[in-house]
C-alpha cells in the first residue's frame, strides 16, 4: 500500500506492507532509526514519536495510518546541525543520559509536556516520562534535565511547541 | 465487513490490539480502521447522560469541561488509563470492547450503570454495563458488530462527590485492585445516592449495590463501611495470577474501597 507520510516538515511516499508499524517504517524505509524498538507492544515507550505535536508509541501504529498527521522525530529535535536543542542540552548537563536508548523517546516526551505546560511541577515530568523505560539512570537526571530545560525555556523566550 | 469475513477485526486507536497482534494473541485477517470516520467521535450532553462517541480519543475525555461537570467519576479516572501516550491514540470505545477487567473506563460503566450500544446489520443494540462484560476480555458484542456509544448517567443531585483507588506495580499499568464510589450527600452530610464498584479483582467489576444500599441516609463511619465492604466481598471469586494472589485482591479491595468511599464523602461535603 502507498502512504503520503509528513514527517519533520517533509512529505515521504512510502510503499509498505499495511502490517508494517510506523516504527519500522521510520527506521527501515526512510532510515530515521531514533526512535528504538524497545518492547514493539506499547510497554517501554523507545519508540515514541510525536503525531500532531502529542507523544505516542509508533509501535502501535501501523504505517499506513499515519497519513494525515504532522509527525516528528527526535532528529527534527536540533535546532540546525551541530546545535542542541535546550532539552537536549539539559539531558546532557544533568547526565540524564548513558547509554542513550531511552532517550530520543523520553526527549520528546518532554518536549510534548513543555508544549503545553511551561512550568511543570516534578509530579507533572513524573506522570509525562511515566510511560517510558530506562534501564540506566534511575530517572532522577532525566527528571532533573526536563526541569532546568523548563526554567531555560521560560528566561529565555523560547517557543516550546516548535518546531 | 465484518460479516464477510470473520478473520476481520475492528481497530480504532489500537493501544490494546496491536500489543495482541505483536504477541500473536490476535491474528486477524484483516483491520478495518474506524478511527477517522466523521461521525462516530463525540461528547454529547444528552441531559440525563452523556453520550460518548466509540472513536472518542481517551485524551479528549480526559480534557474535557462537560466530563468534569456531570461525569466526575469519569474524569476521575483518565489520568489513570493508561500513559499520557496511549491515551492520546487510545479510545473509550476501545477499552470497552477490550472488557479487561481492570480497565478503569469499565469500571466507571459498571459503577455508574451505564448503557452500551452497537451497531450489527444496520440496526443498533443498546444493553446495561452489567451485561455487557461477560468474563475476562469477554463482552457480549458479537463478532460482526462494531461497538458505537456509551451512555453514562448523569446524577441531578448537587452535592455529588467521587473516588478512586488503584494499586498497581507502577503508575498507570493495569491495575490488581481498583475502587470507585460516586456519593450524594444532603445538606447535612449524610448520603442520598451511592455507587461503589471494584475493578480488576473478579473476572468482571462488580457494583456493590448492598454497600451502596448501606450507605444510604448514613454518615460517613469508617467501621461501618468496612464492614459493609467485607460482607460484600467475601463471596466473590477474586483473581489469582503472578502479580496477585486472590486472597490480596480481596484484602485489598476492601482497602482502597474505604478510601474511595472516604474521599467520595470528603469531596461531596466540599460542595455547597
Amino acid at each position: 500500500m502507498k502512504v503520503e507520510l509528513d514527517i519533520n516538515r517533509e512529505k515521504h511516499e512510502v510503499d509498505v506492507e499495511p502490517r508494517m508499524s510506523l516504527l519500522d517504517c521510520l527506521r527501515d524505509k526512510l532510515l530515521l532509526t531514533g526512535a528504538h524498538a524497545g518492547c514493539e507492544h506499547g510497554v517501554c515507550g523507545a519508540c515514541t514519536v510525536l503525531v500532531d505535536g502529542a507523544a505516542v508509541r509508533s509501535c502501535l501504529m501501523f504505517a499506513v495510518q499515519a497519513d494525515g498527521y504532522v509527525i516528528t522525530t527526535i532528529e527534527r529535535i536540533a535546532p540546525g546541525p551541530g546545535e542542541l536543542s535546550p532539552l537536549q542540552d539539559a539531558f546532557c548537563e544533568t547526565h540524564g543520559m548513558q547509554c542513550g536508548y531511552c532517550t530520543p523517546a523520553m526527549i520528546l516526551a518532554a518536549h510534548a509536556l513543555l508544549s503545553k505546560n511551561t512550568a511543570p511541577t516534578r509530579e507533572e515530568i513524573v506522570d509525562a516520562i511515566s510511560g517510558n523505560i530506562c534501564r540506566c539512570t534511575g530517572y532522577a537526571q532525566i527528571v532533573e534535565a526536563i526541569a532546568l530545560a523548563a526554567e531555560r525555556m521560560r528566561g529565555q523566550n523560547i517557543m516550546a511547541n516548535e518546531p | 465487513m465484518l460479516a464477510a469475513d470473520d478473520g476481520a477485526r475492528v481497530i480504532a486507536g489500537g493501544q490494546t490490539l496491536v500489543p495482541l497482534m505483536a504477541m500473536r494473541r490476535a491474528r486477524p485477517s484483516r483491520l478495518i480502521d474506524i478511527a477517522r470516520i466523521p461521525g462516530l467521535a463525540y461528547i454529547r450532553d444528552q441531559g440525563k447522560e452523556i453520550a460518548i462517541g466509540a472513536t472518542t480519543r481517551q485524551c479528549v475525555v480526559e480534557r474535557d469541561a462537560v466530563v468534569r461537570a456531570k461525569l466526575p467519576l469519569l474524569a476521575k479516572v483518565m489520568p489513570f488509563v493508561g500513559h499520557t501516550a496511549t491515551r492520546a491514540r487510545g479510545t473509550v470505545g476501545g477499552s470497552i470492547v477490550n472488557g479487561d477487567a481492570a480497565a478503569e473506563i469499565i469500571l466507571v460503566a459498571v459503577t455508574l450503570g451505564a448503557t452500551l450500544v452497537w451497531r450489527d446489520g444496520g440496526s443498533d443494540n443498546a444493553v446495561a454495563a452489567s451485561d455487557f462484560f461477560l468474563g475476562p476480555m469477554v463482552t457480549a458484542l458479537p463478532l460482526t458488530a462494531c461497538f458505537a456509544e456509551a451512555r453514562f448517567p448523569v446524577w441531578s443531585e448537587t452535592r455529588v462527590g467521587v473516588g478512586f483507588h488503584e494499586i498497581n506495580a507502577r503508575q498507570s499499568d493495569f491495575a490488581f485492585v481498583s475502587a470507585a464510589a460516586q456519593i450524594a450527600l444532603d445538606g447535612e452530610g449524610r448520603c442520598t445516592r451511592a455507587a461503589i464498584g471494584i475493578g480488576a479483582a473478579t473476572a468482571v467489576p462488580l457494583r456493590l449495590h448492598a454497600v451502596a444500599d448501606d450507605l444510604k441516609g448514613q454518615r460517613y463511619d469508617e467501621a461501618a463501611v468496612r464492614k459493609s465492604l467485607t460482607a460484600a466481598l467475601d463471596g466473590i471469586e477474586a483473581m489469582a495470577d503472578l502479580h496477585a494472589s486472590a486472597a490480596y485482591r480481596k484484602r485489598v479491595a476492601v482497602t482502597i474501597a474505604v478510601r474511595a468511599i472516604a474521599d467520595a464523602f470528603a469531596d461531596a461535603a466540599r460542595r455547597p
